[in-house]
């Protein structure tokens, strides 16, 4: 039973701050994953919690406790890291059991653990190997096993998956969220793939420049982001910014592109009328970009942009269209067998219900 | 048809041209480990010779009579067990004792925090520069001083420290990924557990190649045992072997045997640990 807290914590590098004012609080069994571009902290927090660094400034507590002062072994956590780190003179068993021993457990205990690590992990068929005999996949298996046989309150993962090649990322992925329901235990995770973090999270706090952007569940993140960065790292291909004018014609807000215009729907018109005649940012996802001729809802002049198509991506499942109209590119993605080529004009609707707006100046969310 | 005669044609050149460059190369490195090993060789075949047919005219280099005795009368004429014995004795004490000293400095240097550090680093690294001509009155006169005259005392504990061998383990050290170490935290490992768990073991080629290199020092250090030592007793075996060259006379076959009784060990030593020397060390743990 462990919670993770981490109240104003900052870590400052000499004049560099590398997080700055980081307060989140990670439930018990809690899944939770800090996401963000390289160099944006999250790291950097993530030893923090394990003890790796020192805290500049705040308090993290895991469990009961604050840690800040802990040694990392007395912290009660285990972690995982990008390169693995494995011992390379040890076998993968002496490497499991490493800190059990370290510990001083029975030999029947470690012998025990290790071989039901080994079994959850499927690598009961290389504890005699050192790690120079294994694949990148299984290393893996092994650097996490290392941690599972600590029984830690606390897991905490560094990239675990960025060295792995497409296919196997993918599988381990699953392999880790199995393992969470398995063992019902907190993790904090760090990657710089939104889709991990989408796919693993309980929750997922997308962080940039030190600083946590937006705390939420996967979905909330993806349908309201706070602001237009997370809306652009959240989602691929990532969302479309339009920079358009708010203008109020008759009874209806409009979104004024210059070559184009779209009409907001009356719930979000409210909340644009405080813009009106300034500049915002339009952002719409691609997969609510619809091509006309099959769209199953309703179009009309005020969600209707006649554009022309610039380069056709076919991906199998589905067809990703460079768009332009007016000034401005943007992508929608379509179902494969749309018709869609190159150099040609296609009429195609923007579901209104689903865009959003941002402040041109703070890049916040109006909605 | 022609094309492919052509193609034969070129490719055999090609071979040819390949297998002079070969047997060019494989000439020149048999004349160069020729020339290397002639002295050895020499010193073997005196060291059997008879005394009377070592200037020899001309020279014959297997001798008339293998003269066995010799071996046996270098090692009876001094105290050649004592001298071995003493060898041993100081040789592998200054190996230990220096590879320890040096892999706990450069693990300091290398991976502690301390303030200061680089400067500390950059002064003692300063003190290779000095020749060791320089500091050996000094420190004789400490060793006389502290009535280590004679002792074996003043034959091992200035051999102890080496700035050479702290700032070779330390470059070796520094390629450790750091992950590694962070790990080790994680599992519970303080300090020396590190050092002894993880740094250690890792380094073991590092620590033989420094091991080989101190002790053939020790072992063919001369100058310094001739300093602190007067009485027989606690010579070593190359102050030991300059008994035998005389001011007037020098007994060149049993001169040579010696020569032969010391060089074993050294040699052995050698081809035992060739492997970690010349062998380069992969990090599997870790990616890549």
């Amino acid at each position: 039973m462990a919670q993770v807290l981490l109240k104003n914590v900052c870590k400052r590098y000499g004049e560099v701050t590398a997080v700055r004012d980081v307060s989140l609080a990670i439930e018990d069994r809690q899944f939770c994953v800090l996401v963000g571009p390289s160099g944006c902290g999250k790291t950097t927090t993530l030893r923090m919690i394990a003890g790796l660094e020192d805290i500049t400034e705040g308090e993290i507590w895991v469990g009961e406790r604050v840690v800040n002062y802990v040694h990392p072994k007395d912290r009660d956590i285990a972690m995982v890291f990008q390169n693995y780190a494995l011992y390379p003179h040890m076998t993968v068993e002496e490497n499991m059991g490493f800190g059990l021993r370290v510990r001083r457990f029975p030999k029947d205990e470690i012998k025990q653990r290790t071989d039901e690590a080994a079994g959850v992990l499927d690598i009961m068929q290389y504890l005699d190997r050192t790690p120079r005999e294994l694949s990148g996949g299984q290393k893996q298996r092994v650097a996490v096993g290392r941690a599972i046989v600590r029984k830690p309150k606390v897991f905490l993962f560094d990239e675990p998956l960025s060295n792995l090649d497409a296919k196997l990322r993918v599988q381990m992925r699953a392999q880790l969220k199995k393992l969470h329901e398995r063992l019902q235990t907190t993790i904090v995770y760090v990657t710089h793939d939104q889709v991990e973090a989408m796919t693993l999270g309980d929750i997922i706090v997308v962080m940039k420049d030190g600083v946590i952007q937006q705390v939420g569940e996967p979905l909330t993140v993806y349908d309201n982001p706070c602001n237009r960065f997370v809306a652009g790292f959240i989602g691929t291909p990532p969302m479309n910014f339009i920079e358009v004018t708010v203008r109020r014609s008759g009874g209806a807000v409009v979104l004024d592109e210059g070559g184009f215009s779209v009409t907001l729907p009356p719930v979000l018109a409210a909340k644009a009328a405080a813009y009106d005649g300034k500049p915002a940012t339009l952002g719409i996802r691609p997969e609510h970009i619809h091509d006309k001729a099959t769209y199953t809802g309703a179009a009309n002049a005020g969600n209707t942009v006649e554009a022309g198509v610039d380069v056709v991506e076919l991906l199998g499942n589905e067809k990703h269209l460079h768009l332009a109209a007016g000034s401005s590119m943007f992508v929608a993605v379509v179902d494969a067998h749309i018709a869609a080529h190159a150099g040609r004009k296609l009429p195609v609707v923007f579901d209104m219900d689903k865009v959003h707006l941002f402040d041109k100046e703070t890049e916040n969310a109006v909605f | 048809m022609a094309d492919t005669n052509m193609m034969r044609r070129l490719k055999r050149r090609k071979m040819l041209r390949q297998a002079a460059n070969l047997v060019l190369l494989y000439g020149g490195m048999t004349a160069l480990a020729v020339i290397l090993i002639i002295p050895f060789l020499w010193t073997l075949s005196t060291s059997l010779k008879h005394p009377a047919e070592v200037f020899a005219f001309p020279p014959r280099f297997i001798p008339q009579q293998i003269h066995w005795r010799n071996y046996a009368d270098a090692w009876m004429r001094v105290p050649f067990g004592r001298y071995f014995i003493n060898s041993i004795i100081v040789s592998c004490s200054v190996t230990l004792g220096q590879v320890f000293t040096s892999a706990l400095a450069a693990f300091a240097f290398a991976r502690l925090d301390f303030p200061g550090r680089n400067k500390l680093f950059l002064g003692y690294l300063g003190t290779m520069m000095i020749p060791g001509q320089v500091t050996m009155i000094p420190v004789f006169i400490v060793c006389k001083q502290l009535n280590l005259i004679d002792t074996y005392a003043a034959l091992i504990l200035p051999g102890l420290f080496s700035a050479y061998g702290t700032f070779m383990l330390r470059q070796f050290f520094l390629t450790i990924p750091k992950d590694l170490e962070e790990a080790a935290i994680i599992d519970g490992l303080n300090y020396w557990q590190i050092f002894t768990h993880v740094i250690v073991p890792l380094s073991k080629p590092a620590l033989f190649t420094l091991g080989t290199f101190v002790f053939l020092g020790a072992w063919n250090d001369f100058m310094w045992p001739l300093i602190v030592t007067n009485a027989d007793s606690m010579k070593t075996l190359p102050v030991g072997l300059a008994a035998f060259q005389g001011q007037y006379s020098t007994d060149w076959t049993l001169l040579m045997a010696g020569s032969v009784i010391v060089l074993t060990p050294v040699l052995l030593l050698y081809i035992v640990n060739q492997r970690f020397i010349t062998k380069g060390f992969v990090m599997s743990g870790l990616k890549g």
